[in-house]
């Protein structure tokens, strides 16, 4: 192989980031280059068309459907008001005029002479982007958004639920992989974001929702918890959307494991500390990972993380972490890169690397089985 | 010299062939990462990287920085480069018809065929109030739009009333935010003024002729040609890179699963054989096939050359399918949530806790690149992929039907049949030839797990023979086959089929120990003439290259091939497996006990020897 590439999460204590936010329709920004602004602040704002209502005319004043622009009252462009006539029948006798009156607050979006049907459109729906992280605007998407930089602390975890939320950050653990019982959850965490460094239960996440904590990040979540969570079986692992009173965030993956001690020591580091979450996960077509962001906008910036996840090169001595059966989640350094393919022993010949563990046992894995962890 | 490239979702396949004196062979492979997202945004630059490990396993050099030296000259380069391609989710439609299932069925069989995923398909009778239909175009933001509805001189209204949904949605393609979505008018021709007047200025509107002219015929070359043009025109040129990649190409870039859908359909023809093909991916399941029909006015006029045959004789009928959630990483739970727990467990030859195998599989989800390591996870992997088949071969089966709606003749046993039209033309007992495609099939460690796989999923009836796509170069040989069609004839002989052998499955069911059938296979050494129990899966050597004739004899209300209880006589083809004898009746039950069932399992894979059982 000409690289060995190998995916990786970010786990950096100080980067620079750059996060767009732009407008799903065009619109108006609000933020110009060199602004300095605050994760919830609006810095583009647009109006989604309304949703739209049919009322088929023709049928109910009993016409053809070419008669019908005859017979309306507005036209097309026109505003209307609920319970407003909009198109009406004109007998000689009043008395046995019938009227066909909006359903709804809109406008005339169409009259159809062919299918005698006329659409009504709701008013549009306000849509706004906030700039979710503290930093400077540094590029202006003409009517589409802003390109925000932030500098801080950035972990990305492995897969989460829940969108774009903010709060402190509130470490309840003294080392990576405790064990938490969901009672030590309390009043304290509410407006926060809780972070259980072992397995996540559904008690915790169900404990911390009540409080009205923010989000909860855990080193690991069982899939039947998250389904209980959420209602239903998940998929494909494309979240950020649920609305279930708080973001979720996992840093290692499914089942009871402990945060990677690096991680933790970041997240520890960054106790009390204003933070930006998000739980969208996306890993199908453009790899999107949950995050947390701390800014911290009066530190040195280092190396400069992308919005994907971080891939690349393999090298000796590289850190990784090994992310399946039989060595799942444990750390160590890449060893030998053997450029041969090896058998493994479930009887496939595929490309292996020797792992050097932090005890000093050795191991040979599928290179597809490791990630580099370093930030 | 050619050089072939398959962008997909996750790798960039490069594949080269070259001119030997036997004939065309394919010759090294490469692959890299696809660029088409962030940080690279270019999928030429993931192109270029699975070329540049082509050149450095054949030592051959074919780049000159970044552009692919042609023709090639002085032991330099290659005479052409061709690419499919189905990244960043491929080409994403949403059809719509007034019946949903005549016209809104057969556009969908045209978007597929294309290469299409189908969305959604609306119609007018499909149950949903105007206001759902609209959200739900808005909401999906497909790729293209194809709109059909009425046979010629039929429903004007209810087509237009289509079109006021489509205008009234607003629909903003997914790349390019200041373009106009491609919408194809393929429907009632007395429509398409007034469907011209509704989308015309809100939409990029194409008219052709219409996919289902009468009832009775469809007719979906032409819009389907007009799909692959507005795939490149539009789709392909929005998505990062394409622009550049599409001026290399000697050929058209053809979406991956037409370009398979090509080649399953060569075969077919070829070999004057009912083919089903399968290739099982990460994300989706694509499911192909070619059968034979007595000719009811479907046909496959893009490929088959079959449109309005006039030739006496079955006419082949060509149908893809794609599940768009059904695959082994990225929608492996999907496969776990559509098909139960309970369905995968029961192909697991040990004990497992439900709460572990439910994470396990989550892992591979949000971890999709990674491989099993140890054998359990190989075997539950294997279950899985046996389940998506089996769910993606149903979804086959229900839109591989005969046109629904055609008024048929029927003679007084007709009758007492009680057959509708919309019959499945998917026939287990009539197919000739299984060929498997995609990762969990092609790179199983060994190919017995593959035909395994195969006849557990299908269940195929009678005598069929069973193939692979030995590294997955399908998609490749199908873009050259619209530029060399000999050559890619000739690789795909020669190096990328694989035949596994033949199975030979009675249809029917008995009593496990039961007498299923007797058989004599006669090959050199002499006949051989044996019983198949019920129950039982017995694998007989037949090599590559061997055939042997053979005779089955099958009990009484069990079918080989030339009714229940009938002999049937066939010629069996060897391969890489064996001769696979299935006397586990169809369709295949397994034991409820899951301690029976786990034991039957063990059984059924020491037979084949699939797991090491045999070494």
């Amino acid at each position: 192989m000409a690289h060995a590439y190998t995916p990786g999460l970010y786990v950096t204590p100080h980067t620079i980031l750059r996060r767009t936010r732009r407008l799903p329709l065009k619109g108006d920004v609000l933020a110009a280059p060199g602004d300095t602004v605050e994760r919830q602040q609006v810095v583009a704002r647009t109006e989604l068309p309304g949703s739209v209502s049919t009322v088929n005319v023709v049928n109910r004043l009993g016409i053809t459907a070419e008669e019908l622009p005859g017979f309306m009252l507005k036209a097309e462009g026109d505003e209307v008001r609920r319970g407003e006539p909009m198109a009406e029948t004109r007998p000689f006798i009043k008395w046995f005029r019938t009227t066909v009156e909006s359903p709804i607050d809109g406008t005339v979006d169409s009259i159809s002479p062919v299918t005698g049907q006329v659409l009504l459109r709701e008013p549009p729906l306000p849509v706004e982007v906030p700039a979710y992280v503290d930093g400077r605007v540094v590029e202006v998407i003409e009517d589409e958004g802003v390109v925000v930089e932030t500098r801080g602390a950035f972990v990305q975890g492995i897969f989460g639920v829940g969108g774009e939320r903010y709060g402190p950050l509130h470490m309840l653990a003294e080392n990576p992989g405790e064990p938490l019982a969901a009672d030590r959850i309390d009043d304290g965490c509410s407006g926060r974001i809780v972070v259980v460094t072992g397995l996540l239960s559904y008690e915790a996440i169900d404990r911390a929702r009540e409080v009205g904590a923010a989000g909860v990040i855990g080193g690991g979540i069982h899939d039947r918890d998250l389904r209980r969570l959420l209602g239903y079986d998940l998929g494909v692992a494309i979240t950020g959307t649920e609305e279930i009173g708080l973001t979720v965030i996992v840093t290692e993956g499914f089942g009871e494991i402990a945060m990677a001690g690096r991680t933790f020591e970041i997240l520890r580091e960054c106790h009390g500390r204003q933070a930006s979450i998000s739980g969208a996960t996306q890993i199908r077509a453009g790899v999107m990972r949950p995050e947390i962001i701390v800014p911290d906008l009066t530190a040195p910036g280092e190396a400069e993380a992308g919005e994907g996840s971080r891939g690349g090169g393999m090298a000796q001595g590289d850190p990784l972490r090994i992310i399946r059966a039989p060595y799942f989640g444990r750390i160590g350094r890449v060893g030998e890169l053997i450029p041969d393919l090896r058998p493994v022993e479930s009887g496939a010949s595929v490309r292996v690397l020797e792992v050097e563990f932090e005890d000093g046992s050795r191991a040979v894995v599928p290179r597809a089985n490791v990630e580099l962890i370093a930030g | 010299m050619i050089i072939a490239t398959d962008c997909g979702s996750t790798t960039t396949k490069a594949i080269l062939i070259q001119r030997r004196e036997e004939g065309y062979r394919q010759t090294f492979r490469g692959e890299a990462p696809t660029t088409v997202e962030a940080p690279f945004e270019d999928v030429t630059r993931g192109v270029l990287n699975a070329i540049q490990e082509v050149e450095e396993l054949s030592g051959r050099q074919i780049l000159d920085g970044e552009t692919i030296i042609t023709p090639a000259a002085d032991g330099r380069g290659v005479d052409i480069y061709i690419s499919t391609s189905s990244a960043g989710g491929g080409l994403q439609m949403m059809v719509a018809g007034v019946v949903q299932t005549m016209t809104g069925e057969s556009a969908q069989r045209c978007a597929l065929g294309a290469g299409a995923i189908v969305m959604d398909v609306l119609a007018s009778n499909d149950g949903r109030q105007p206001h759902e239909k609209i959200e739900r175009i808005r909401h999906l933001r497909p790729d293209m739009v194809l709109l059909s509805g009425g046979t010629d001189g039929g429903t004007i209204s209810h087509v237009v009333e289509l079109a006021e949904y489509v205008a009234a949605a607003d629909p903003r393609p997914r790349f390019g935010a200041g373009f106009e979505l491609p919408v194809i008018f393929a429907g009632n021709r007395d429509a398409g003024p007034e469907v011209e007047r509704v989308l015309g200025e809100r939409t990029a509107l194409h008219l052709t002729e219409n996919l289902r002219p009468i009832l009775e015929r469809e007719n979906l070359g032409p819009a389907r040609h007009v799909i692959h043009d507005l795939f490149l025109e539009h789709v392909m040129a929005q998505a990062p890179g394409y622009s550049k990649l599409m001026s290399w190409t000697a050929a058209p870039i053809m979406p991956t699963p037409a370009a398979v859908g090509r080649i399953m359909q060569a075969i077919a023809r070829r070999r004057g054989i009912d083919v089903l093909g399968v290739d099982i991916g990460g994300a989706t399941t694509d499911v192909f096939s070619v059968f034979h029909t007595a000719g009811d006015g479907q046909s496959d006029p893009a490929d088959s050359g079959a449109q309005d045959s006039a030739e006496e004789g079955p006419t082949p009928v060509f149908n893809r399918t794609v599940s768009a959630n059904l695959g082994m990483s990225y929608s492996i739970s999907n496969v776990l949530a559509e098909a139960s727990l309970e369905n995968v467990v029961r192909w697991i030859p040990f004990d497992i806790d439900e709460a572990d195998l439910r994470d396990r599989i989550k892992n591979k989800m949000i971890r999709p690149t990674t491989i099993p390591h140890m054998l359990e996870e190989l075997q539950i992997e294997h279950a899985v992929a046996r389940e998506a088949l089996r769910l993606a071969l149903v979804q086959h089966r229900e839109l591989a039907v005969g046109l629904k709606g055609v008024q048929t003749e029927r003679t007084l046993s007709d009758v007492f049949d009680q057959e509708a039209t919309g019959e499945s033309l998917v026939d287990m007992m009539v197919l000739d030839l299984l060929v498997a495609s995609g990762g969990v099939l092609s790179h199983a460690p060994s190919r017995a797990q593959t035909a395994a796989m195969l006849v557990d999923a299908f269940q195929p009836e009678g005598v069929t023979q069973l193939a692979v796509d030995s590294i997955f170069m399908m998609p490749h040989l199908g873009v050259l086959a619209s530029v060399d069609e000999p050559a890619a004839a000739e690789v795909f002989e020669r190096d990328c089929i694989i035949y596994l052998g033949t199975c030979v499955a009675p249809s029917g069911d008995g009593k496990p120990g039961d007498l299923c059938a007797t058989y004599e296979l006669h090959l050199t050494g002499g006949p051989l003439r044996e019983e198949l129990r019920c129950g039982e899966l017995r694998l007989l050597p037949l090599g590559e290259g061997e055939e042997a004739e053979m005779t089955i004899s099958p009990a009484r209300g069990r079918d080989a091939g030339s009714g229940p209880g009938q002999e049937h006589r066939a010629k069996v083809r060897g391969g890489v497996v064996g001769l696979i004898l299935d006397g586990r009746g169809r369709p295949l039950e397994l034991p409820e006990e899951a301690a029976d069932r786990r034991a039957r399992v063990v059984e059924w894979s020491g037979a084949l020897g699939l797991y090491g059982e045999k070494d």
